[in-house]
């Protein structure tokens, strides 16, 4: 606990504690915890459930590697608070690898070097799985010539732009974006 | 951060009711601006509202729909991801489409409430810095920004008490659009104007929009437009993706028989507000559609420009923008 208590001082506790007692459901099991409303969803993962993976980059919705999937779309969980997610189905890093088999876009950026030191690797690869799918619905880009056409080709130009509000300090985006497309075109389910 | 009391509104009724039981409470959409602020205790409301809950969830098309007139309402807690997706938007009003995809990131884009888009406020680094002088921050303190870094700061609308810009990109789309802002509070239910939603800084630059105190944002609604088609939104950033605009152009053109039958133009990164340019588009109606004509229209727009040394060549800039981007919709179809 002297963690939380440390996280607590930071974020300047000056008005008296009060806690409210909320459910999650995280990787498809359900949470039942106790927390000040102003406690993110990020640090109800990582200080309140031990689910470190998703990471405290910037704190302040720059950096993306916080990115976690609500109800299958990617989130930024350093900008929201754990209070207004009850009733949503989150999923984190920890929570894509099924059977002990990695993911597919885990195993692609392992394969295509996606990554150095792996600290915005959780976001990285939760935010690659939120942006297929919104590939997959149709979603157009800033980069997509016309918005009203329906059919979109997933090229490096699109995943750059889709996938730029993930930063890597190490500078491993060539193998970022080569895993995303080599996923994607594998056909796999993601 | 300092702690609040947080509730969940399950009606408009019960979100306005919610938001009287507390002195100082705000209401809480995607949070992607009010969290950081709170963090940064520039906010420090005592209770929030979640009002997320009052329209469906999801990038699907829930929450927009079609209006008898042909055109289009979008409820306040629909998700931007969501608007710049709906078939409607992407065939009739691309420029909104486009002005939504060029602006934070995909994630944000997931988070971000259409109401809470509006509600927005700037980011001139002063305003966010608690050791510098701020008028919207501290009515009185005075504005670092004039004198300081501007590079980001207005060029148009400004006083000598706040150079900031309203950092929305979706806005300035929906300034072209002539868009309503629907809102309901204790008083009852009225409708504003886009561009008269947000205000110019004066003498008091704290006061950023004209929605009343308990006033909620409930939905937006896009009149019929048939020339939207042939629309576009310009940004012109420091980086290519992931940034705020330097200057950014929304623009629908419509030209027959080589002349401009109907034009919509509107700046961001510019103003305190979402920047309509009504003396260019006079200047444009009934001319020739072309180079010349938009930039005499760019020049008469920007004739009451300042800058304030950093920012001073967002004025060539924004006019280069014009003209680009009025020059490509005459290009792409514009003309019949």
């Amino acid at each position: 606990m002297a963690e939380l208590d440390y996280a607590m001082k930071d974020q300047g506790a000056l008005s008296p504690p009060s806690t409210t007692q909320i459910a999650l459901r995280i990787n498809g099991k359900a949470h039942t915890l106790r927390i000040e409303p102003r406690v993110s969803l990020l640090d109800a993962l990582r200080e309140y459930l031990d689910l470190t993976g998703a990471k405290k980059g910037c704190n302040q919705g720059a950096c993306g590697a916080c990115t976690v999937l609500v109800d299958g779309q990617r989130t930024l969980s350093c900008l929201a608070f754990a209070v207004q997610y009850e009733g949503t189905e989150i999923t984190t890093i920890e929570g894509l690898a099924a059977d002990g088999a990695l993911h597919p876009l885990q195993a692609a950026f392992v394969e295509e070097d996606g990554f150095q030191c792996g600290y915005c690797t959780p976001g990285q690869i939760c935010s690659a799985v939120g942006m297929i799918r919104e590939f997959q619905n149709g979603l157009p880009s800033a980069v997509t010539n016309d918005v009203s056409a329906s059919v979109m080709e997933l090229s490096q130009e699109e995943i750059k732009e889709r996938m730029s509000g993930n930063l890597c300090r190490c500078g491993a985006y060539v193998g970022i974006c080569a895993a995303i497309g080599k996923a994607f075109e594998s056909g796999a389910t993601l | 951060m300092k702690n609040f009391a947080y509730s969940r509104a399950e009606t408009v009724e019960g979100a306005v009711s919610l938001f009287s039981q507390h002195t100082n409470s705000k209401f809480l959409g995607g949070g992607t601006n009010l969290v950081d602020l709170m963090r940064e205790n520039i906010e420090q409301p005592d209770a929030l509202i979640d009002v997320t809950r009052l329209s469906p969830a999801g990038i699907g098309d829930a929450g927009i729909a079609e209006l008898a007139d042909g055109g289009i309402s979008i409820a306040a807690a629909v998700r931007n991801s969501a608007v710049a997706n709906h078939h409607l938007v992407r065939e009739r009003y691309p420029l909104l489409s486009q002005a939504i995809l060029f602006g934070a990131s995909g994630q944000i884009r997931n988070m971000a409430t259409t109401g809470g888009n509006l509600m927005q406020r700037t980011r001139c680094y002063y305003f966010y810095d608690q050791a510098a002088r701020c008028n919207k921050r501290m009515p009185g303190a005075g504005c670092d920004a004039i004198g300081g870094f501007n590079r980001m700061h207005a060029i148009l609308g400004a006083s000598d008490r706040c150079i900031a810009t309203h950092p929305s990109d979706m806005c300035v789309a929906l300034a072209a659009l002539d868009a309503m802002v629907h809102v309901e509070g204790a008083g009852g239910k009225r409708s504003i104007a886009i561009n008269a939603f947000h205000r110019l800084p004066g003498d008091t630059p704290h006061l950023e929009t004209s929605l009343g105190p308990d006033e909620l944002i409930t939905a937006i609604h896009l009149p019929p437009l048939a020339f939207a088609k042939n629309s576009r939104y310009r940004k012109v950033r420091d980086r290519a993706s992931y940034a705020f605009a330097l200057v950014s152009v929304a623009a629908a053109l419509q030209v027959e028989d080589g002349a401009i039958r109907n034009v919509r133009l509107a700046l961001g990164g510019v103003a305190h507000k979402p920047w309509r340019a009504y003396t260019a588009e006079k200047t444009m109606a009934g001319a020739k559609a072309g180079r010349e004509t938009f930039q005499r229209a760019a020049e008469a727009e920007l004739s009451e420009a300042r800058g304030y040394g950093y920012n001073d060549f967002k004025i060539e800039l924004a006019k280069r923008t014009i003209v680009g981007a009025l020059s490509e919709l005459a290009e792409a179809g514009g003309i019949r």
